[in-house]
């Protein structure tokens, strides 16, 4: 496998960074990197941190990083995941900014836990606390239940003044979308998976409707329901489909849909594969929709999107 | 008529589906199935998921229907928790 930290790489611009991902040689992985300045969304590193663990440290291959941005990886811990000696030294005036660095959860007290302490490190106000720790949650719970690996979910964040914005990103290298939504659903490729996944009421452990007593289909909705109603950028990437949610126009009135290929959006299904789920999002904090009226949206669009599948059901009466 | 104070066993914000499970099977079943009225005490709990919430209730409508809502009623919501809640009382409903 390669990757190559870019001299940028964000939701907006994701795309060209993977297309360059090589999955081929799945026991190797070389790391390469941009000479002058690397700039990349927290995903990169979660990403970067996944693939670490599955191949032995003899294997991992990481050019020395030469950027003078070097620090940020230290800092966020990539060298710790990788068992890689950086050889930077962080000085004490490096400020300690607001971040998460990477952290590795495997199991549901540790999110939990993690989920409790990840809110003083940010900084944030009670208001923007809130999408935050319920974005964290559905998302991480969703890699403990669903992806089948002992390795967890892979998480970092930063907050970044310019914008006002947190932006988070969580990995994984389990056993993929497409895997988990086929036990309940016929889905014909990994992007026709990421649509029904996306999809409320729709989740890989039924296909009765309202989900069974833990699931209900409704995590994933919820989370692109947040970045589309604050018109953010969100991404999900599986296998070698990958599908981003665009911010929306302003004058959009009905920023939520129930399927999320009519929302705006870029998708594609001929990306290198990835072995497990990569998920991006960012909050920008300026124009955070109150929670509670971001929630009377998913209300109306979840309850109509139950209703029209329902009525899809109805048998028809036959006239002779 | 018995009162379940979640603050204490969930914490601050109500995420964790394990322990949402285990409320229902230890504490809320037992009683709505003998007919007793649950309330359940959201006080000091600032927000909770729709995961949570599901766990929490939705295996209840399936037993009991939509009837489960005149044994079971939600103290000290805040705004989101309560739209939380409507949400998924409301597709459990329309899933029926």
């Amino acid at each position: 496998m390669r990757i190559n930290l870019p001299n940028s790489a964000f939701l907006g611009n994701l795309d060209s960074f993977l297309r360059r991902f090589d999955p081929s040689n799945p026991k190797e992985l070389l790391i390469t990197a941009n000479k002058k300045w690397i700039s990349v969304h927290p995903i990169v590193l979660t990403m970067i941190a996944a693939l670490g663990q599955t191949v032995p440290r003899e294997k991992i291959d990481c050019e020395a990083l030469e950027a003078k941005s070097r620090h940020y990886f230290e800092r966020m811990r990539l060298f710790e995941f990788l068992e890689i000696d950086s050889g930077i030294i962080m000085t004490e005036h490096d400020s300690s900014g607001r971040f998460i660095p990477l952290t590795q959860i495997k199991d549901s007290t540790s999110l939990t836990r993690f989920i409790t302490e990840m809110i003083p490190l940010l900084h944030l106000a009670p208001i923007h606390a809130e999408p935050l720790k319920y974005i964290v949650s559905e998302l991480v719970r969703n890699v403990l239940e669903h992806a089948d690996s002992s390795r967890g979910a892979f998480v970092a964040a930063q907050y970044y003044s310019k914008s006002n914005t947190v932006r988070i990103g969580i990995s994984d290298v389990g056993v993929g979308i497409s895997r988990t939504i086929r036990k309940s659903h016929h889905s014909t490729d990994d992007l026709q998976s990421i649509r029904l996944a996306l999809t409320p009421g729709i989740t890989g452990t039924t296909d009765r409707e309202g989900g069974t007593e833990q699931n209900a289909g409704a995590g994933l909705f919820f989370v692109k329901s947040i970045a589309a109603v604050n018109s953010d950028f969100f991404v999900i990437y599986s296998g070698t489909a990958f599908y981003k949610l665009l911010k929306q126009k302003t004058e959009n009135k009905n920023p939520l849909q129930a399927d999320p290929l009519e929302d705006r959006h870029s998708a594609g299904n001929d990306y290198p594969h990835w072995q497990g789920t990569v998920i991006g999002i960012d909050l920008a904090l300026d124009v955070n929709e109150q929670f509670t009226a971001l929630l009377e949206h998913i209300r109306n669009v979840y309850a109509k999107a139950v209703r029209a599948r329902k009525h899809a059901r109805y048998k028809k009466p036959i006239f002779v | 008529m018995t009162i379940i104070h979640l603050k204490p066993l969930i914490g601050d914000f109500a995420e964790n589906k394990d322990i949402a499970r285990d409320i229902r099977i230890k504490m809320l079943t037992p009683r709505v199935s003998k007919g007793k009225k649950v309330t359940i005490d959201f006080s000091g709990v600032s927000g909770a998921t729709q995961s949570f919430i599901h766990a929490l209730i939705s295996e209840l409508f399936r037993i009991h229907g939509n009837e489960i809502l005149s044994l079971i009623s939600f103290k000290n919501c805040n705004a989101t928790i309560q739209k939380v809640i409507t949400i998924v009382t409301e597709y459990m409903q329309e899933a029926e």
